[in-house]
């Protein structure tokens, strides 16, 4: 097992290091200039591309670069905020986006998996069909529209939470984006929850241990939640990248320095910041990657069937 | 029917299932008994409704299912050791599981590689009955689920106790299956097809071991199967079932060597055979009628060769031929002409019959 989840973990990190080469090269061929050319002369320009090396061989760039990130230095902005360290710049919005969305996955996943089981056990009657109809409109009914609709009734008709995204009351102003974020997660998570226990529900192993006298409680907890959870798992990961990587157009209507803001920034500003977007193009990778070599190694720990075979293979 | 005590006695029993095309009428008025320590086959092709009746027996039906009429009365001796019969038809899902499913009346399915649970070590799926129904410590039940595994044949219990499903061959999961049937010391236990998903060697196999355990454990046997090869080792007991109704029954030798129904005749003369020289595989014509729509006389009558007027206008009742055989067939009735089973049946039974002899 420890040699699996160590060849994995190499496995993610090469992953990794090739995304962060091919992205450095498309960066440098993306149409655009990455200074605010409006304001600046060729001169300047050209002044301020030696000044950051750009002429240099594309090679020496990524090479320089690579040493750069690898003591964690992303550099400094190309048009955005003035040239402060990106570290700095970014941190705190991957703090914003992280809080947001991590309040956003728990919610959407907790309340999902409820409605999910709840429609499960009450197939074919009221409350399946009231869950089937939220989740339908759940994925229908973009984020934004729905957060537009809590700010217009709940900030401005009942002032009760705040217009705007206030980072010294953090928890009671993202109340609003976390749950409109939420909405689409619950829903999925709802939906894919329901089928695969109604699928499981249906299953010669089911039939098995109803025939041996399970039933109720016992037979959901022991056969069925974990069976169904495995899939579930599965739909899960994409659903926490985008979600933690922040949403942008939300982002945007609620006025918070995330990393979804920021992104929109680096590329529709004045000119398109190269080391913006490679850091957040790199940031979203690394997400990416950990997170399915998180769930790859959940699989383990839920399915039997990866984990002996996984021990079997390597051992 | 024979001189043991009738443990599973189903009367007049009538299901039916809402679907989307309609109400399929699946099981029309089924009578079955089965006696202490004896076993009882159900034969006939798919759809028949054999497994659906089992199911009613251990409330398994779909949701979709609705019984009509009938009664299925199963006679135990309670944990007091008083005799008791119930009608398994009248208990809640509930009562069933707590007290019948497992505990005394258990099941093996047909298919071993899907009737396991993948996430769960065989050792747990063995011993969850005997906690359910016995109230075993954890050191006594993985010591009975270890003598189990190796009554069921399986070598290294030990190590395949701490297995999963996954790391086992589809001979050896259907042998977890029956040890996992076996868990909680039923009285009867219903086979559903239990070898059709087997390689044919391990089929005599799982079915000799099934023999066995009745013998050790005195069970009472209830085969579902559409192999007649199966019922010829196995039953004590034969039903043949068509359309939802069972057409003949009688002990293992009047089905095979003194059949009376068409159906019956059919299902015997399309056994593949060493000795007959046709070319062809007889199959029996047409194919069962759907039973969305009610059938009018004898369902089987537009593929029998043997048909009469009468079979198209009335359900023949059955016809008592022996103490122990009877038949739904009109050709039996007093006034209905003389028509025996086809020649080339007869000459292949009566090899067979010599064939029997040999070995008594």
């Amino acid at each position: 097992m420890a040699k699996y989840v160590c060849k994995r973990i190499g496995m993610a990190i090469l992953t990794l290091l090739i995304i962060t080469f091919l992205l450095f090269f498309l960066v440098r061929i993306m149409p655009g200039n990455p200074f605010p050319s409006e304001r600046m002369s060729a001169e300047q320009i050209a002044n301020k591309r030696a000044e950051m090396g750009l002429d240099d061989p594309i090679l020496v760039q990524f090479v320089r670069y690579m040493s750069g990130v690898l003591r964690g230095d992303f550099g400094k902005g190309t048009s955005l905020y003035n040239g402060a360290p990106i570290k700095t710049v970014l941190s705190s919005a991957i703090s914003n986006s992280f809080r947001i969305g991590g309040i956003a996955i728990l919610l959407g996943t907790a309340v999902g998996l409820i409605l999910g089981i709840t429609a499960a056990l009450h197939r074919g009657r009221f409350l399946d069909s009231f869950c089937t109809v939220f989740s339908i409109l759940g994925v229908c009914v973009p984020s934004y529209v729905f957060l537009i609709f809590l700010q217009y009734n709940f900030s401005f008709r009942i002032p009760f939470f705040p217009y705007f995204f206030d980072p010294s009351r953090f928890l009671f102003s993202s109340v609003i984006p976390s749950l409109s974020l939420s909405l689409f997660t619950m829903s999925t998570i709802a939906r894919f929850t329901r089928n695969e226990m109604v699928e499981v529900f249906d299953s010669d192993y089911v039939r098995l241990a109803e025939s041996k006298g399970m039933y109720g409680r016992n037979l959901v907890m022991k056969h069925v939640l974990r069976n169904a959870l495995i899939p579930i798992v599965t739909v899960l990961a994409p659903l926490v990248v985008d979600l933690l990587t922040g949403a942008l157009v939300v982002e945007k209507i609620y006025g918070i320095n995330g990393i979804g803001k920021l992104m929109v920034d680096a590329i529709a500003g004045e000119g398109i910041d190269y080391n913006y977007v490679l850091a957040l193009g790199i940031l979203y990778s690394a997400l990416y990657i950990g997170i399915m070599l998180i769930v790859d190694l959940l699989y383990g720990v839920l399915d039997p069937r990866i984990r002996v075979s996984a021990k079997e293979g390597d051992a | 029917m024979s001189e043991n005590k009738t443990i599973l006695d189903i009367r007049n029993l009538d299901i039916s299932f809402k679907t989307h095309a309609g109400v399929v009428h699946a099981i029309r008025g089924v009578n079955l008994d089965l006696c202490k320590g004896e076993t009882v086959a159900i034969v006939g092709e798919s759809g028949s409704g054999k497994s659906v009746t089992m199911k009613a027996a251990m409330g398994l039906l779909d949701s979709n299912a609705s019984v009509n009429s009938g009664e299925i009365l199963y006679t135990y001796t309670n944990d007091q050791g008083v005799e008791k019969t119930v009608d398994l038809l009248k208990m809640s899902k509930k009562e069933l599981r707590q007290h019948i499913n497992g505990k005394r009346i258990a099941m093996v399915f047909q298919d071993p590689m899907t009737s396991l649970d993948p996430t769960m070590t065989i050792g747990k799926q063995i011993m969850e009955s005997m906690f359910l129904h016995r109230k075993l410590s954890k050191d006594a039940a993985k010591a009975r689920a270890l003598e189990l595994l190796q009554l069921v044949g399986i070598t290294d219990a030990e190590k395949r106790f701490r297995h999963y499903p996954h790391q086992l061959s589809g001979g050896m999961r259907q042998r977890v299956v029956i040890a996992i049937a076996l868990s909680a010391d039923p009285d009867i236990l219903i086979c559903d097809e239990p070898t059709t998903a087997l390689d044919v060697t391990i089929q005599a196999k799982i079915l000799e071991l099934i023999m066995d355990i009745q013998r050790k454990m005195k069970l009472s046997v209830i085969y579902i199967t559409h192999d007649l090869g199966v019922v010829a080792k196995v039953a004590d007991y034969v039903n043949v079932m068509y359309a939802g109704k069972i057409v003949e029954v009688g002990n293992v030798n009047e089905i095979f060597f003194e059949p009376k129904h068409p159906y019956t005749w059919g299902l015997l003369s399309a056994m593949p055979d060493m000795d007959t020289d046709d070319d062809r595989l007889y199959s029996i014509p047409g194919s069962p009628p759907n039973l969305l729509h009610e059938p009018k006389g004898d369902a089987f009558a537009a593929r029998n060769q043997f048909a009469m007027t009468i079979d198209e206008k009335e359900e023949p009742p059955m016809f008592q031929v022996s103490r122990t055989h009877s038949a739904a067939t009109w050709l039996l009735h007093p006034d209905a002409p003389k028509v025996e089973m086809p020649k080339e049946l007869e000459a292949r039974l009566a090899r067979a019959r010599k064939e029997v002899e040999k070995y008594l």
